[in-house]
């Protein structure tokens, strides 16, 4: 860029980050909306079950069925309601609605796992409440495992309870960690997309858009410099929680911070482009936010597999969630910060947002107009 | 019992914050007067107008609009006037035939009246080719002539108009004239503001506004006299330089 | 820096905004393009500043193309468009500032030029532009396209909305711009400013009705026009139009325009058919055709 061009383009930077501190809604949209949220769902929308109460069906009535219920009712999350004798209970007692869930020991449970050396447990969830049952189960897996672990310690061959847990990254059934990489990526769409796209629009409303077209800026320049500041502040924002969940939350960062910080601005950059892409796709300021939260905001917070598990989903919406850019991002996030991986295990969710960027970017690069049509 | 001002006006004001929007003007509209109620830019008008009409409370002073008072009976001076906004007029997404029947709804008109004075406006206006159509489509002019009508659906005592006829072209505006001379014949009161000075001429009487205040208010001709000049141009020119 | 426009037709939908529209702009000319909202002004100018395709006809800006050189164009005019294109929450100062910037100039470079302009908004240049009043967002807008020094000037609608007092200031304005040698195209919906334009064209639905100076343009009305009044306005226009002989009859001001079908009109004869009527204080007298009963005339 020739001096003259930097000088044009500082200038409209300049100007940007007039409007951005001028008008008290979108300040508070950028700085208060993260603290907000993340205090919100760490105190308040957390996952994290108490006294849930559950029944249980035992089938075998031994010691070591005995023993794992004990640990269960002594534990603080669970409460057993009730203990029912046969399968055909089972239905009863999740109708009236008294138990979240039901614990099945199988037939000679203790033979089962000092001779066989696997014992099967089945975990029956109330799944009307898909979220509390997720957590119930990854809970009652949790307790089984250490169980095992204490039963397990002067044996040669170990015993297995089947099923395994899965919650082998959160040992400390900590919800707010599971929530920090999704408010990020929350927050980084909302900021990034839905700004940018209504920030052009408000140009193409007041009608200045026309003077900016009829001048020798390229356009190229008005939507770089439109991003930029918008660049600059997502940057911030991502710094401001990840400061907050470790400084009040004393949530570790296991990965690189590096790799964090470089995987947030690539994300970043596909958010950006999808709200450049809005903003030439609609007129007016309404639109684009409209388009923004319908098309953006909701699958974000849906589909992204961080409120609600993919897996439990149905079909359809598990092969929608694909093209959910931030699905990606919050795999990467937990990847970083819970398990602490480096690029090595999360290049094909980088790939993936790389090519949904450029996607993206060709796309409005081709449909933003030099012209009003 | 028929009073024979229909708006009386006395020492209205009204303040935002430190700024003096409307400064204590009072006057008085006469039954089936055509009242032009001129002003530059931000000298008021607008401020005063909304008072008027019952949707902005007045600092101090008082106001009769219709019978009612501007400060304990808004809602009944709503009822007894009718309104037209350059702004907004009519629904851009109803057809003409829609907009009428739904502006007759709001006013409380029975379906039978609606029936007839829609049948009454298109036979008016000629509206019988474009009965159909989204006023989205319509000219301008067209647009600005069925939301007056509109406007007059509940036989309102006053009429507010404000800057009906801004961008519309010549001939239409002159239309739009006769039609208000019409309403005023038939002893309705029309409230007007204007930026197109010739138009001041066709008022009865005209009061111009400078920064908050009535500075002039007499018929056209009078005023003239008053500033000795030509044209009610020239008195606008002459009131709002100094 | 002359504008030159060959046969320009523009459709939205099934809209025709801009039919076979042709006029060539001379150089350091004032051109008005006079019509009320919806005659396709906008369109016109959008097709001039290289914002918009015309579907037909070629049209150039000082010889460059509006389609191939549009970028050439760019560079050397100034725009304003009918809203005051303004950021609302920036300052008088600020948004000069930004325009000057993004033109790659700066405001003391070009002072000279906007400096009549600049002086009156000048105590308000802490002011944020949506706080203006519509006269002062107007100057500002004004001094926002002119920033850039531009060889010409497109004006569209610069005056609709704004009181009389800030219009007329604002024809002294384009005046004074004009002798500096900008050429200027600049439409409005108000006919009485057509008289301070070199040459115009009066436009409605697309189409051009005539072009000429405002001083020649008035001769294609065909008729001598008569200002008639009496004591009821109203009823003198309901009568006037019935009349026989009528040829055309309007208010204007304080009186109705009136043109007789006859040749050999006499305004005796009129006075004493209209005392019949039953109006008093009846005045007849010949009067100057005005621009306005030109429109009408040819806009029937």
């Amino acid at each position: 860029m020739t001096t003259k061009n930097m000088k044009r383009f500082k200038g409209f930077i300049k100007k940007e980050f007039y409007h951005i501190f001028r008008d008290k809604r979108s300040l508070f949209i950028l700085f208060g909306m993260p603290i907000a949220q993340i205090m919100l769902f760490g105190f308040a929308i957390t996952n994290e079950i108490n006294n849930v109460d559950i029944a249980v069906l035992d089938h075998s009535k031994d010691v070591t069925t005995q023993e794992i219920i004990n640990k269960i009712a002594s534990s603080k999350y669970f409460s057993i309601k009730q203990l029912i004798k046969n399968e055909a209970e089972i239905e009863a007692v999740f109708k009236k609605g008294k138990v979240k869930a039901v614990l099945i020991f199988e037939k000679d449970f203790s033979k089962n796992l000092t001779k066989e050396n696997n014992a099967t447990i089945q975990i029956i969830t109330d799944a009307t409440d898909p979220n509390t049952a997720n957590t119930i189960s990854n809970y009652t897996n949790s307790i089984l495992q250490k169980y095992q672990q204490e039963i397990n310690k002067n044996i040669k061959t170990p015993y297995q309870i089947i099923p395994k847990t899965r919650m082998v990254y959160n040992p400390e059934l900590k919800s707010v960690f599971m929530f920090v990489p999704g408010v990020m990526t929350i927050i980084l769409m909302l900021v990034s997309a839905m700004m940018t796209s209504i920030s052009i629009t408000r140009e193409k409303e007041l009608g200045t858009m026309e003077i900016l077209l009829v001048s020798p800026l390229k356009p190229f320049q008005v939507i770089v410099g439109k991003v930029i500041p918008y660049v600059f502040l997502s940057i911030i924002n991502a710094i401001i929680i990840v400061l907050l969940s470790i400084f009040i939350f004393n949530m570790p960062v296991q990965g690189s911070l590096l790799l964090l910080g470089v995987e947030s601005i690539l994300f970043i950059i596909t958010a950006l482009s999808l709200g450049i892409l809005i903003s030439t796709i609609s007129a007016t300021q309404q639109t684009a936010m409209m388009i923004s939260l319908m098309g953006l905001m909701l699958p974000t917070i849906l589909l992204s597999g961080f409120i609600f598990p993919i897996a439990s989903m149905p079909l359809p919406l598990q092969i929608i969630s694909n093209i959910i850019p931030a699905k990606w991002f919050v795999i990467i996030l937990k990847g970083i910060m819970l398990k602490g991986v480096g690029l090595s295990f999360i290049w094909k969710e980088t790939m993936i947002l790389v090519v949904m960027s450029l996607f993206f970017i060709s796309l409005s690069i081709k449909k933003y107009k030099i012209r009003l049509e | 019992m028929e009073n024979k001002n229909v708006i009386q006006v006395k020492n209205l004001t009204k303040k935002f914050n430190d700024f003096t929007a409307v400064n204590s003007i009072s006057f008085e509209v006469k039954t089936g007067e055509i009242f032009g109620f001129l002003g530059a830019n931000g000298a008021g008008k607008t401020t005063a107008m909304k008072m008027l009409i019952g949707i902005s409370t007045p600092t101090s002073g008082s106001a009769q609009v219709a019978g009612f008072d501007v400060f304990t009976n808004p809602e009944d001076i709503k009822k007894n006037i009718g309104y037209m906004s350059q702004k907004f007029a009519l629904y851009d997404d109803l057809t003409v035939k829609e907009n009428i029947t739904f502006f007759g709804g709001i006013y409380g008109l029975s379906r039978k009246e609606i029936e007839e004075k829609r049948n009454l406006l298109i036979e008016e206006l000629g509206l019988q080719e474009i009965v159909n159509e989204l006023v989205g489509s319509l000219p301008l002019g067209w647009k600005q002539k069925i939301s007056f009508s509109v406007a007059l659906l509940h036989n309102p005592k006053i009429v507010f108009l404000d800057e009906p006829t801004g961008g519309v072209d010549p001939i239409t505006r002159r239309q739009f004239w006769e039609m208000i001379y019409k309403t005023a014949n038939n002893g309705t009161t029309v409230f007007v503001t204007t930026h197109y000075m010739d138009e001041a001429e066709y008022c009865d009487r005209v009061s111009i506004m400078v920064d908050g205040k009535i500075e002039a208010l007499n018929t056209p001709k009078k005023l003239k006299e008053q500033f000795k000049v030509e044209s009610m141009n020239d008195v606008f020119l002459k009131l709002a330089r100094c | 820096m002359s504008i030159s426009v060959q046969n320009i037709s523009k459709t939205f939908k099934d809209v025709t905004a801009v039919n076979n529209i042709s006029f060539d702009v001379k150089e350091g000319e004032l051109f008005g393009l006079i019509g009320p909202d919806g005659a396709g002004k906008t369109t016109l100018f959008r097709i001039l500043t290289t914002l918009l395709f015309a579907d037909e006809g070629t049209a150039t800006v000082a010889n460059f193309d509006v389609i191939e050189n549009y970028k050439s164009i760019r560079n050397n005019v100034g725009y304003m468009p009918g809203k005051f294109s303004l950021y609302q929450d920036l300052t008088v100062e600020e948004n000069l500032e930004f325009f000057a910037t993004i033109f790659g100039t700066t405001i003391d470079e070009n002072y000279d030029l906007i400096k009549d302009i600049y002086v009156q908004i000048e105590p308000f240049k802490k002011r944020r532009a949506g706080k203006l009043s519509g006269g002062m967002k107007q100057k500002l807008a004004l001094c926002c396209a002119l920033i850039h020094k531009p060889k010409a000037l497109f004006l569209d609608e610069p005056t609709t909305g704004v009181d009389p007092v800030s219009r007329k200031e604002f024809w002294e304005m384009l005046k004074r711009l004009q002798k500096k040698g900008i050429t200027m195209l600049v439409s409005t919906p108000y006919m009485d400013e057509a008289a301070l334009c070199d040459r115009i064209a009066l436009i409605q639905d697309g189409k051009i009705l005539e072009i000429d100076t405002p001083q020649e343009i008035v001769k294609h009305f065909p008729k001598k026009i008569y200002d008639i009044s009496a004591d009821n306005m109203y009823n003198l226009l309901l009568i006037l139009k019935e009349y026989t002989h009528c040829y055309s009859v309007y208010p204007f001001g304080e009186f109705m325009h009136y043109a007789d079908k006859r040749n050999d009109f006499n305004t005796e004869e009129l006075a004493l058919f209209l005392k019949g009527k039953g109006l008093n204080n009846i005045k007849i007298q010949p009067t100057e055709t005005t621009i306005e009963d030109t429109f009408m005339e040819l806009a029937k």
